[in-house]
């Protein structure tokens, strides 16, 4: 065994050379590299008189951006950062784009045609409020009126050539909060509305240029305003009441108030509470009253008018002016599979300026935004084009009846990832086919010898260049034999699950998430979480593999969850149930039942459990192992940690026989006042680990104290849980934990005084690397623990092992007293880290790497040897030779290092791997607002022959050896025969 | 062949015992290893204490008064050990007394910490046989806070009743602090839990405790080393010649080849003297053939 061992580990560590970089052409080789923008919130079109069309949006995930219209690739993006969120986008002077950001405390100009950043202006703000930008329109150039911004209980106006701020108003006495900003074409007086308490409407008319309150206007409402607000021309608002049952007409002509009440019960017969649409539509109003939305006119006088109505799943546009002082807005709407694209006149609704149907993808949801833009045709009249927002976060864009295109933005908010095998490829492939590839590899082979042999002529590179990129027909639908060609399976948070090929990364299907009972309460579940349900190996294998989504209907805890099972390779929904009970974590269990369906426990909010699938099979699987089921929670907010065991069947409050109490086994109580749980985390449960034992370099051996029931855990004081360096050193320490789940043994509790989090770990095998930031020494660092297994140590006798006296086959059960070690050790690490992750292999023989997300949102491969805690300052030439790198303070950045080379993977939140079928190699994949996917040799392709290895070489030495050998032989005999007949 | 096995047989016993022996010592080694990164100084404390020796819990308030600090401010603490049979209530079990030790920077520790245990009663006695046969939880609960008990919530710990016994009943806590706070304590036997889990019931139904005292351990710093050091280092490097290895190991390479060079020369050498003779024999067993054609 220890030989074996020892063997492996020559074997691997020889074979580990430090080498990770990649050369410039094989780049986008193996890796892909996906931009998305997220769900877009604001979209501003720009029609630029030269140049090519395009739209500048901003969307959920912080991002600007601007995309062309013809075929929807962006142009240029830029991601703010997670806290920065974007409150608004216009287009000032016809070439900055401008975003208000930060609650209305960040303004930032960017230039239109390449989105470098003009100028930034941060803007004082006192308070959270609502906030609001105001970007004049005007298509003068030279006269600079100012952009007026309201946030954080300031009124700014900041000039749009440099963001100098002009002046600012201070309302945070008042509390006043401005609804409104109107500023009337060709005149320096702008109209500032707003209101104090929702209860008293102000109007402030102010000097644009000076910042002077010109007049005062206030008036008390009663009934108070719930907040709703729609402009409908210059000198009118309409905003609801308090009780939302009441409309009010706000008119401020020349500074004057004057409120106007019209009940909604006077507009239609059944009404109930009202909600005012955000479309701005100039003399109109758009209200939704009982999931039907209205169209209400404004009078001259404020009188209000219902013009239209529409169901309620109707999605609107703002209006946009047309020819002729009229405008005119989009509406879209559902019928069936279809989608009704409609233009039409504000004043006219009976004049329908466009009708358009569109086949739409059943799987994109209802239409949640449209955008209308308009332009000239070539016959000189009016053309609209709509830019549209699915459910699913998609953006479609409709022109002349067509999807132009669209982008599948959903994948910018990839909550969970998993991955799945491909269908096995079918037997018989026709001659001419086989012979078109013989020839096609052969001629292949031979541009690649050309390469190699530097004859190649520039052409000839292109052409290799290109024929690795298609080679080995990596994008096929089939498996392959190396395991490189997998799924991806991706849930995002609209709850759509998305299948992506790791050739090229283009999406074999994709299914949206549906609530199996179509209840009124849960019309669109947002998943949670994915699970491999069924992975068919041994038995079973005609069964497709699927995967298990969890969902949830609402974002409260309690909410009811949703089970949904996904055929991998159709893309197909096999089944899903409502499963009335909520969902507060779901566990796999290490059972599967004669289909390969494996067993998981779902525990709700009440305490109880309930196994999945539910049949009488997974039953008496489970009551087998009934006895040997513990499972903990996690109560971060209370920081207390809970053991459970089973308990029996809850069949006395309810019949379901598939439902189970638990009790509670053990506790950890972290003091309330001293510590606080900032992150948790166990080992991957597919992880394999290949050696048990690591050989010293002493010949000695130590066990690894391998156990899936561990859980790392990391405090730090309540002080210190905050933002980095808003503590002192004294003030904050660290405190890591390694607790067994089964008994609640703290196995190894070490504290880092005057050290902060976040904290980001990783755990495998027997060890915990986490990153933390040190206050003292003003680094972050990476600590490492490892632990080992004392009790089996003995086993280092060979006679024992001879004879059987050892303990190696014996069970291990957590209720034996531990006797294990750790070894730490801290790193220097140069870096901000946004997460970590391993590599993992099939086998786990191949040495692991550390994939660091760095805070530049690229991925960083760090050799596990050097976060290695044996590392000395002198190691010995056994050391040495063992592979131990001397000690330095300081983690070392290599920039070859980086796995994602030139991209970006842009808001970076997780890494995934995956083994491949070959055991030196590891699928990476990164997701955050991009996609980047890649495959990682971490000890090279020793167990393969490179891409561009010459066969064809090859076959020639063998040919012409051959040859050479058959040439001597004869000459040999002849010259035997001679010999003979002398 | 027999004797022989006896021999193995003996020098196992010889093993196992010093594996039980080994065991007790590293009680004393995780002490030692927790008292030396203590952030307030040593915590740690190992008591081994039964129910049935009160000389012995005479003596140590004698050894604390001796050295305990006028300056310190020091209390006394009670808390009490509760216990459940399975999914029963719990009851109280036996009691810790402990001194509170007050540091100047306003720290509090634990010390000299002390256990009584009750023995069971004839109700617990058949309580414990049905967890024994039913291979039950025994549960057992200590107060989170110790200066003011129960403090937030009850620190639980269980094991599988089959574990404890042995020839009486072993114990071992370890109790985990964080100054007057108990995080959590682990409970089990001292030694190993064999699985599959034998019903036994113990000989004597007293308990034989064992308690250890922890604290956090403190990290190590880590390392800062200037240029100087590094440079210093490879300079070390080149002037410290690797140690002189043997010729054997230096050589082997050279060494097999040319041996089996040798051996071959020596093999080809014989075959040559032998070749002669085996010539002619090979001639003589021709002609015959050839005759016979």
């Amino acid at each position: 065994m220890a030989i074996r061992v020892f063997l492996t580990l020559l074997l691997f560590l020889s074979s580990a050379i430090l080498s990770f970089s990649l050369y410039e052409d094989q780049a986008g080789l193996t890796d892909w590299h996906q931009r998305y923008i997220g769900k877009v919130k604001h979209a501003v079109f720009h029609t630029q008189k030269t140049g090519r069309k395009r739209v500048i949006v901003s969307t959920e995930e912080n991002v600007v951006a601007s995309l062309d219209l013809r075929h929807g690739e962006i142009f240029w993006r830029h991601v703010l950062g997670t806290k920065d969120a974007i409150d608004g986008v216009g287009i000032a002077l016809g070439k900055y784009v401008i975003t208000l950001s930060s609650e209305g405390s960040t303004l930032r100009a960017w230039n239109l045609p390449d989105g470098q950043m003009v100028w930034e202006t941060s803007l004082h703000s006192a308070q959270h409020s609502k906030s609001l930008l105001s970007v004049p329109i005007n298509l003068k150039v030279d006269k600079d009126y100012p952009i007026i911004v309201f946030g954080g209980g300031y009124l700014h106006a900041v000039s749009a050539i440099d963001g100098e701020v002009l002046w600012k108003k201070d309302f945070t006495a008042e509390g006043f909060e401005v609804q409104r900003v109107l500023q009337p074409p060709g005149s320096s007086i702008i109209y500032v509305l707003g209101f104090i308490n929702f209860s008293e409407a102000v109007v402030y008319q102010i000097d644009s240029k000076s910042g002077e309150v010109v007049a005062e206007k206030s008036m008390m409402f009663p009934g108070g305003f719930s907040g709703e607000i729609s402009s409908v021309s210059s000198d009118k608002v309409v905003v609801l009441d308090s009780t939302r049952s009441i409309l009010v007409t706000i008119g401020f002509i020349d500074g004057d108030i004057s409120f106007q009440k019209t009940p909604i019960s006077d507009l239609v017969e059944d009404s109930g509470k009202a909600e005012i649409l955000s479309a701005l539509l100039s003399n109109m109003l758009a209200v939704k009253v009982n999931k039907r939305t209205l169209f209400v006119k404004v009078g001259g006088e404020g009188k209000l008018e219902v013009v239209d109505s529409l169901s309620d799943e109707t999605a609107m546009s703002d209006s946009l002016p047309v020819a002729d002082d009229q405008e005119a807005f989009a509406s879209v709407h559902h019928e069936g599979s279809k989608i009704h694209l409609m233009v039409k006149l504000v004043n006219e609704l009976d004049n329908v300026l466009l009708r358009e149907t569109i086949q739409m993808d059943q799987h994109r949801g209802r239409v949640h935004k449209v955008f209308m833009n308009n332009y000239i045709r070539t016959d000189r009249s009016n053309g609209f084009r709509a830019l549209i927002v699915m459910e699913d976060h998609s953006l479609l864009l409709l022109q002349q009846g067509a999807i132009v295109w669209s982008r599948e933005e959903g994948l910018a908010s990839v909550t969970d990832v998993t991955t799945a095998e491909l269908p096995l490829g079918k037997d018989g492939v026709s001659v001419a086919k086989v012979e078109h590839t013989l020839f096609e590899w052969l001629k292949g082979h031979v541009l690649k010898l050309k390469g190699s042999l530097l004859l190649a002529s520039p052409e000839d590179v292109v052409a290799i260049q290109e024929l690795r990129v298609k080679s080995s027909g990596k994008n096929k639908l089939t498996r392959d034999h190396n395991g490189f060609r997998k799924l991806i399976l991706a849930l995002t948070r609209p709850g759509k699950l998305f299948a992506l090929h790791t050739g090229d990364g283009r999406i074999v299907w994709s299914m949206l998430l549906k609530s199996p009972s179509n209840s009124q309460a849960c019309e669109r579940p947002n998943g949670i979480s994915l699970y491999q349900w069924q992975v068919p190996h041994h038995h079973a294998m005609d069964e497709n593999p699927s995967v298990l989504v969890v969902g949830k209907c609402g974002s409260d805890s309690s909410a009811p969850g949703v089970l949904s099972f996904v055929d991998v390779y159709t893309g197909k929904e096999i089944s899903s149930s409502d499963i009335g009970h909520s969902v507060v974590q779901v566990m796999p269990l290490p059972f599967t039942d004669s289909t390969e369906q494996r067993l998981h426990l779902i525990a709700d909010t009440v305490g109880h459990v309930h196994l999945y699938p539910k049949t009488s099979e997974a039953l008496s699987i489970f009551q087998r192992e009934f006895q040997n089921v513990y499972w903990y929670t996690v109560e971060a907010d209370d920081g207390i940690i809970r053991g459970h065991v089973m308990k029996g069947s809850c069949s006395s409050e309810t019949a379901d026989e598939y439902c189970f109490t638990t009790r509670e086994l053990w506790t950890v109580v972290f003091p309330s006042e001293s510590e606080k749980i900032i992150s948790t985390l166990t080992r991957k449960p597919n992880e394999v680990v290949h050696t048990q034992a690591k050989v010293n370099s002493d010949q000695d051996l130590l066990y690894k104290y391998v156990s899936r029931n561990l859980l790392f855990v990391a405090t730090v004081s309540p002080k210190g849980a905050g933002e980095i360096g808003s503590v002192t050193p004294e003030e904050s320490s660290l405190v890591v934990y390694l607790i067994d789940t089964i008994t609640g043994r703290i196995l190894h509790r070490l504290s880092h005084q005057g050290c902060q989090g976040p904290v980001h770990a990783v755990f495998s095998e027997n060890w915990v690397v986490y990153h933390y930031f040190n206050l003292r020494a003003h680094k972050y660092e990476v600590t490492v623990v490892e632990i080992y297994d004392q009790s089996r140590a003995e086993n280092k006798n060979v006679w024992k092992l001879i004879l059987g006296k050892h303990n190696l086959t014996a069970p291990i059960t957590s209720y034996s007293r531990p006797e294990v070690f750790t070894k730490s050790q801290s790193y220097f690490f140069a870096q901000s880290v946004k997460t970590i992750a391993v590599t993992s292999t099939a086998k786990g023989i191949t040495s692991k790497q550390l994939l660091i997300g760095t805070i530049g949102d690229q991925i960083l491969a760090l050799d596990k040897r050097f976060v290695d805690p044996r590392r000395t300052l002198n190691p010995s030439q056994a050391e040495k030779e063992e592979g131990i790198i001397p000690l330095t303070d300081t983690l070392p950045i290599i920039p070859q290092a980086y796995i994602t080379h030139s991209h970006k993977v842009e808001g970076l939140r997780g890494i995934v791997t995956a083994p491949s079928k070959l055991e030196s190699t590891t699928h990476v994949f990164a997701y955050g607002v991009d996609l980047f996917y890649t495959r990682l040799a971490p000890s090279k392709t020793y167990d393969s022959l490179t891409d561009d290895f010459s066969y064809a070489l090859l076959l020639i030495t063998i040919v012409a050896l051959v040859a050479a050998i058959y040439i001597t032989w004869v000459l040999s005999e002849k010259k035997e025969l001679s010999e003979k007949w002398r | 062949m027999a004797k022989l096995t006896l021999i193995f047989f003996l020098s196992f016993l010889i093993f196992s015992s010093s594996i039980a022996f080994q065991s007790d010592e590293l009680l004393v080694d995780d002490d030692e290893f927790g008292l030396e990164g203590a952030k307030p100084r040593s915590t740690d404390l190992h008591t081994s204490s039964s129910s049935s020796s009160p000389q012995q819990q005479q003596q140590t308030p004698t050894i604390r008064r001796r050295y305990s600090d006028p300056t310190d401010l020091d209390s006394k603490v009670q808390f009490t050990l509760e216990h459940a049979f399975g999914d029963s209530d719990f009851s109280p079990a036996g009691t810790f007394s402990a001194r509170l030790k007050t540091w100047s920077h306003g720290g509090k520790t634990l010390t000299k910490l002390r256990f009584s245990r009750n023995d069971f009663s004839a109700e617990e006695k058949d309580a414990f046989k049905n967890l024994l046969k039913g291979d039950d939880f025994y549960r057992i609960r200590l107060p989170s806070n110790v200066v003011s008990p129960p403090g937030r919530e009850f620190v639980i710990a269980s094991v599988r009743a089959r574990c404890l016994p042995r020839d009486g009943l072993d114990e071992h806590f370890i109790i985990h602090m964080e100054g007057a706070n108990i995080l959590a304590v682990s409970y089990g036997s001292p030694g190993a839990c064999q699985y599959p889990r034998q019903l036994k019931l113990p000989a004597k139904w007293s308990f034989n405790s064992h308690t250890i005292l922890k604290s956090s351990e403190q990290a190590p710093r880590t390392p800062i080393f200037t240029e100087e050091i590094l440079g210093g280092e490879n300079v070390e490097g080149e002037v410290e010649p690797p140690p002189e290895r043997s010729f054997w190991a230096k050589y082997w390479m050279y060494l097999i080849p040319l041996g089996l060079v040798v051996m071959n020369a020596v093999t080809q050498a014989s075959n040559m003297a032998e070749e002669p003779a085996g010539g002619q024999a090979g001639g003589a067993q021709m002609q015959p053939a050839a005759r016979r054609r």
